[in-house]
């Protein structure tokens, strides 16, 4: 692990339980790490919710994204293009990339990254609303 | 085309589908069986993809051995137990053997099933795979790499329209759509109000004119699957009012059918929605029943009754 990314972790561990996966989504979800879903989902809930509101997986928790969605709402100061990403679809993850630093990705440009395959959302998917 | 991808195209008819039964080994013929009292009144079967994290024969076997036998399959994909490479490579085969339906789900955690010991994958998510599976209709995988011939895949996805939370799942769904889904099945729900809600915000969105919704039912015999359902599936919740309904009625059963067209009902006549999918539990007769009484068609009348309408066109 470089500096860098140490220093992400040091910073990132404690706030949002970050699990450095390299391509930080946080600023789209709410500021709530997709990571942390024990199925490390990162386009939304599963349908498995419970009724409380808690995760299929650990009855103890409430889901990651149960909180993403209310917090992409709710959370004061946030720019209103984060909220507005919360439904956008997220590509899959780069598993090469966990364990380094998302700040150096992001400058880089590195987490942009997909696979040629990956097609783009199409335009009006941006505006989209239910 | 699958029969189901013209179904769909023709935009305005009635589609139903059903949930087939898993298999646990035994031959082709039991097979034929097991699925001899649904399939006859379904554009197409799940074939499912080790349904509630218990491992049975696999998906793609599972839609060969349904095409074999003359019934349409829809493959069941999930994210649980493999990686993109592998589902994409399932997709592909069963495509070889004339598989065109896939319905791509994020799945059960292994924690459903009876070996919660084992590691669980995740590479994908569902909607991710959804759009892997589109790329895979439009010529090429993941990596890019292209697909000589690509399969004409007929995409779906599943949405849980009774978990939380609640107001976001229509978008969820409008994302799974714009993605490549062209029909989804929704969760089992026993909240008539949820169902309508998210039916009708989709409806509002214009999203039900791109995607045909299909509700889950399920036929089951008594009190004891609700129960179960209620504290043993993930993301189904049964009130204790339509438990009791049921365990407290003089014949349950009967009760449970009641209850079973209620919801068949109730979810055919909100707008937006296209048909239904069924679980059979019961295997007493009761779909021909219900479809009798709902005068739903078998399939191949359905069909001709189509064609004949396109022919006078």
């Amino acid at each position: 692990m470089g500096l860098v990314s140490a220093l992400e972790h040091v910073v990132k561990k404690p706030v949002w339980d970050c699990r450095m996966c390299g391509q930080c989504v946080l600023h789209d979800t709410g500021m709530t790490c997709p990571m942390t879903c024990p199925k490390t989902l990162r386009n939304g809930p599963c349908g498995g919710v419970r009724e409380d509101g808690h995760c299929e997986v650990k009855p103890e928790m409430r889901c990651v994204w149960v909180k993403a969605e209310e917090r992409s709402r709710t959370l004061p100061l946030m720019p209103q293009d984060w909220r507005d990403h919360f439904n956008n679809l997220r590509p899959p993850v780069d598993n090469r990339l966990k364990g380094t630093s998302s700040w150096q990705n992001l400058v880089s440009g590195r987490d942009k990254v997909t696979p040629a395959g990956w097609t783009p959302e199409p335009a009006e998917a941006e505006q989209a609303e239910a | 085309m699958s029969r189901l991808g013209e179904v769909l195209e023709r935009g305005d008819e009635l589609i139903i589908t059903g949930e087939a039964p898993v298999i646990d080994g035994g031959t082709l013929a039991d097979y034929e069986a097991k699925l001899a009292e649904l399939a006859p009144w379904c554009d197409a079967m799940n074939a499912t993809d080790n349904t509630a994290a218990h491992a049975h024969a696999s998906n793609v076997a599972m839609a060969i051995a349904m095409q074999r036998l003359g019934v349409e399959p829809i493959l069941q994909v999930v994210c649980r137990d493999k990686n993109r490479i592998a589902q994409q490579a399932d997709i592909m085969g069963a495509a070889l053997h004339g598989v065109e339906n896939v319905c791509c789900l994020t799945g059960d955690d292994v924690t459903a099933g009876d070996e919660s010991e084992a590691r669980r994958v995740f590479d994908l998510d569902g909607p991710q795979l959804i759009r892997v599976a589109s790329s895979l209709r439009e010529g090429r995988y993941l990596s890019g790499r292209s697909v000589g011939t690509p399969p004409p895949l007929v995409i779906g996805a599943v949405e849980n329209p009774g978990a939380q939370p609640f107001d976001y799942r229509a978008q969820r769904a409008a994302k799974k759509i714009m993605a490549g889904a062209r029909f989804l099945q929704l969760q089992i729900c026993y909240h008539p109000e949820r169902l309508e809600a998210f039916v009708s915000a989709l409806h509002a969105g214009g999203w039900t004119e791109r995607c045909a919704i299909l509700p889950s039912v399920v036929a089951v015999k008594g009190a004891g699957p609700l129960r179960f359902m209620d504290s043993s599936v993930p993301g189904i919740s049964v009130p204790a009012g339509v438990i009791s309904r049921v365990a407290d009625a003089a014949e349950p059963a009967e009760e449970a059918y009641a209850l079973f067209r209620e919801q068949c009902e109730h979810a055919l006549s909100l707008p937006g929605v296209r048909g239904l999918h069924l679980t059979d539990f019961r295997k007493d007769g009761s779909m021909a029943r219900l479809c009798t009484d709902l005068g739903i068609k078998p399939r191949s009348e359905r069909e001709q009754h189509a064609h004949h309408r396109v022919v006078a066109v």
